[in-house]
Order: C-alpha cells, then structure tokens, then sequence
C-alpha cells in the first residue's frame, strides 16, 4: 500500500469516527426527549399550568413554580445586566493594562467554573443572613446574578474587542469623547454578541437548582409571589421534588415540567440565534 | 479691547504657519521613532509627506489631532503648535481639537449606519438634532465631497454598500461637517483603485482652497500630482522639506534624490 492510499483511509475513518460521536451524543439527547415527552405530553393542560402543588398528583400543578421562574429570570436580569455589561465595558476600553487586569481577567475567567453550589453558600451567607433578606427571590436572585456575571463580563469584553479599531478611531478623529464613543459606536456595533451572551447565560440561571437549594428555595409554596421578598419555588425545584417522591402520577407530572421548562429554554436559545443571524448581516465583520 | 489686540499679536507672532512642528522627538517605550522634526505647514496649502514603511511619517501626522495618545507606552518631546498654539498643553481639549483638526484613514472606515447618520454623527455629538441644520449641513458635506450625485436619491442607504472609493469619499464628507480648518489625511488612496484615486486627488485639490491638508502617501507621483509642499521621512528623521518641484526636480539631499529616483523605499 502506498502513502496516499493509507492517508485516504485514515482520512474515512476519521470522517467516520466523527459521525460516530455525533450521533451518540444527539442519540442519548433524543431518546432523554422522546423518553419525557412520551411520559409527560399528555399531562400539560391548562389546569396543570395554573394549579397550586398538591399532594395529590392529578390535582398538583406548575403555577408557584413557573411563576417563581418568570421572577427569577426577570430579577436576575435586571441584577446581572447592567452589573456585567459595565464590568465588561470598564475592562476593556477603561481600565489600564496591566498585572492587576491580567489577574482580573484570570480570576473572572475562573470564576465562571467554579461550581454553582459554591455561590449558593456564598448567597446564603451574604444574601439571606448578613443582609437578612431571607429565603427570598430578592436572595436567589442576587445569587444567581453572581452565579451568570462572569459569563456576561467575558461575552462582553469579547463583543468589544472583536469591534474594529479603525471605528473608534472614526469617532475620536471627529471630536467625540470616550463615553460618546463607546454608547454610540462600540456598544451598538457589539450589542448583538453581548446580548446573545446575556441570554445564554439567563437561560443557565433559569436551569440552575443547586444554589437555589442552598439559599432556601422551598419545595412546597402554596402561593403565587407577589414581591422580591417572596419566599419561592422555580420550575427545576419542582421537579427535583416530584422526581424524589414514590408515586408515578408524580412522575408524569415532573415529566411534564421538564418539557415547560425545556420549551422555555428552548425559547430563549432560539431567541439568541436570531438576534445572532440578524445582525451579522448588518454587520460585515 | 485688550483681549482682541492680544489676540492679534499671538496670529502675528506665529505668521501665518497652520501647523509647526518644533524639535519633536516621540518614543514608544524606549524606541525613538520620530527624531528632531521640525516643520512648517503654511495657511490653504497641500503638504505631502513621503518615505519608505516605517520612517514615522504616519506617526507625525497623528501627532497633530493626537491619536498618538492612544497607544501605550507613547512620548513625545518638542511642540507642537497649530495656528500659534500648543496643542499639548495641560488645559487643551483633545475633543475641540479635532473639531479643528479632521482626520481621513487609510482604510475607507464609515459607520456601520446609513450614509445621512455617518455625516451627521460629528454634528450629533456636538449636540446638534435640528434636523433643518443636520439637512443642511449633511448636503453641504457629500457635495463638497463630490459624492453628491452618486447617492442623493439614497441617503438612508447604508454606507458600508457603497464602493470603496464612494466610501472614501464618505469619509471625507463626515470630516467635513465637523467645519475643521485642517484635514489630515492617512494615504487615503492606497486601498483604492485608480479610477477612485483620480478623484481622491482632485478632490484634494479642489478643497485646498478653504483648507489646510497634509497627506500622507506612499504613491511619489500623487506627491507630485496634488502637494506645494513635500516632506521627505527617512528612519524617523525629516530629511528634506521644501517645494514639491524643487523636491523632485531638484533635491539638495542624496538620500531623497535616491528615493525620488526608485533606487530603494
């Protein structure tokens, strides 16, 4: 056999081996789908999305839940938005480069990996006890805004970096300040990047259980919050806590919950790639 | 009144110079990258500066609406003055500079917005929404910049549709809206093609009269073509100034006669 030919079946199998691991990973991803839909399709009604938690399955519904979720996903945001897009923006165009940023930038870098139970006893502490807030909203929220910041912080600072210099170089040529520069080129010429960032970072705190547990989300809330000092439940503890019980009508309804939560997510991801697709035709680079 | 004759007294003293340059030394970190230029551009004049990659000529015409500032590490020695004044002094406004000072790029680099908000965005950030004067002033701008005909129907248009060269010429009607008195300009046709350089240059030429330019270039015959005045760059040293005729014709330095001539840069 000669060279080339060994380089052409090298370079099938490989094409092979490639195929082959796609198709695991998107195999187990369908049959975990197929599995919960088959499960849980038929569970979702009206009632189920607009029934307080029960201890009788077929009476039990979602609202607390999913309510708790739309409050956290919004309080979050609000926290974590304006926060991370300004570190963001302060580390790149603001601060002096140097020892001090480059530890900042690793130290963000390994913020986003450290475990999410880590910030929820971090949430627990400072949140719920030092600031007294409680087992509340307001506190799950602050923790998940810590949780998803430095995810929002890279996103931005790489949104920013990849706006061409010779724009800002545009802008201060016709006499505009720093300030001027960046809200009216830098941020509208990266705000697609930045936001499709900030929605999947939003859609990771959406998921999130573990920190939740820790600050004292509840499993069982008999009422729709009304205020960020709300005790709460979130879509993931729900099912956390019908998956744990021994009936099978609790089963079928944590099915069913995953799937609202998955369509959610879904949603959100969804959103993100249009954003995304959008403006890189406005933008050529 | 007192004022006013002060004020008459510093144009006299500083004759009737645009921009001068006084022993101007710049390093970035411990490299010297411009060394003991001195240079006078006069009043309405066309001033090309030329020489090989790297001899500093970008970097001097950046020192006179300081973009320098920007890079790390950057230090300049000597003055700088534009119309008698010290444009580093401690109380200068580096934004009311460039109002005065406009510059155009190498590269064509307009707004990722329509051709009408990339003419008005110097005006904008001034404060300026009225959109009579904005109308106005953006009119005014693209037809100085002959650009007028080819994109009055399609102002909303844009302006990263436009040809390069249209760009180009974009560029300069956004400079010109500011209102500066000069206008810097980065070999401005070494992206484009020949067709779009030729209107570059007239364009150069036309805007002389109410203007003083300095362009940096690597093209010798458009140095020939548009300039008064050139100034030869050599290893961060100003080798030779003076007329453009007497430069090519007849320089009085070897190393510019052997530039000039094609025998190395």
């Amino acid at each position: 056999m000669n060279n080339a030919r060994v380089n052409r079946i090298k370079d099938v199998l490989f094409k092979y081996f490639g195929i082959v691991c796609t198709l695991s990973g998107l195999i187990i991803l369908a049959i975990f789908i197929l599995n919960i839909l088959i499960d849980g399709v038929q569970r979702i009604d009206w009632s189920f999305m607009s029934s307080l938690p029960s201890r009788f399955p077929e009476r039990a519904g979602i609202l607390t839940a999913w309510t708790g979720t739309f409050w956290i996903f919004c309080l979050t945001a609000a926290i974590a938005i304006p926060i991370g897009v300004g570190a963001g923006v302060y580390l790149e165009e603001y601060s002096k480069k140097g020892w001090l940023a480059n530890l900042l930038e690793i130290n963000i870098a390994n913020l986003a990996g450290v475990p999410s139970i880590i910030y929820g006893i971090l949430g627990l502490e400072v949140f719920v006890r030092i600031l007294g807030f409680g087992a509340s909203l307001l506190a799950g929220s602050l923790t998940l805004a810590l949780l998803i910041l430095p995810i929002i912080i890279v996103a931005t600072r790489e949104a920013i970096r990849a706006v061409p210099k010779t724009i800002k170089e545009a802008s201060f040529a016709l006499g505009a300040t720093k300030w001027q520069t960046i809200s009216r080129q830098v941020l509208p010429a990266s705000a697609s990047s930045i936001i499709t960032g900030i929605i999947l970072a939003l859609s990771r705190a959406v998921g999130e259980t573990a920190p939740l547990i820790v600050v004292g989300a509840l499993a069982y809330v008999p009422f729709v919050a009304k205020t960020p000092m709300d005790e709460f439940t979130v879509l993931p503890m729900q099912i956390f806590n019908w998956v744990s019980r021994p009936q099978h009508g609790f089963t079928i309804n944590a099915a069913a919950a995953i799937i609202v939560l998955l369509c959610f997510v879904f949603l959100m991801i969804g959103i993100a790639v249009y954003i995304r697709n959008r403006a890189q035709k406005k933008n050529p680079w | 009144m007192l004022k006013e004759s002060g004020e008459m007294k510093d144009r006299i003293k500083g004759g009737s110079y645009m921009l001068e340059s006084k022993n101007v030394n710049v390093f970035y970190g411990d490299k010297k990258v411009l060394q003991d230029v001195t240079l006078q551009v006069p009043e309405n004049t066309v001033t090309a500066l030329i020489g090989p990659s790297g001899c500093g000529k970008s970097t001097y015409l950046r020192l006179f609406n300081r973009m320098n500032d920007y890079i790390e590490n950057f230090r300049k020695e000597g003055d700088i003055l534009i119309d008698g004044k010290d444009i580093y002094r401690k109380d200068a406004e580096i934004e009311e500079l460039r109002k005065t000072v406009g510059m155009v790029f190498q590269k064509p680099n307009p707004f990722p917005k329509s051709i009408y908000e990339n003419v008005a965005y110097g005006l904008r950030i001034q404060g300026i929404n009225n959109k009579d004067v904005l109308d106005e002033a953006v009119e005014k701008s693209i037809k100085k910049a002959a650009l007028w005909d080819e994109v009055k129907d399609d102002l909303k248009k844009n302006a990263l549709a436009l040809s390069g060269g249209q760009q180009q010429r974009l560029c300069i009607a956004r400079t010109l809206a500011v209102e500066p008195s000069i206008i810097l300009m980065d070999e401005p046709a070494s992206a484009l093609d020949p067709i779009s350089t030729a209107k570059i240059e007239s364009l150069i030429y036309e805007l002389k009269q109410n203007y003083t330019i300095v362009v940096v270039t690597h093209n010798m015959h458009q140095a020939g073509r548009i300039s008064d005045k050139t100034g030869f760059f050599y290893l961060g040293e100003l080798v030779e100034f003076g007329d453009t005729k007497q430069i090519f014709t007849n320089p009085k330095n070897k190393k510019t006669e052997n530039y000039i001539s094609g025998r190395f840069g």
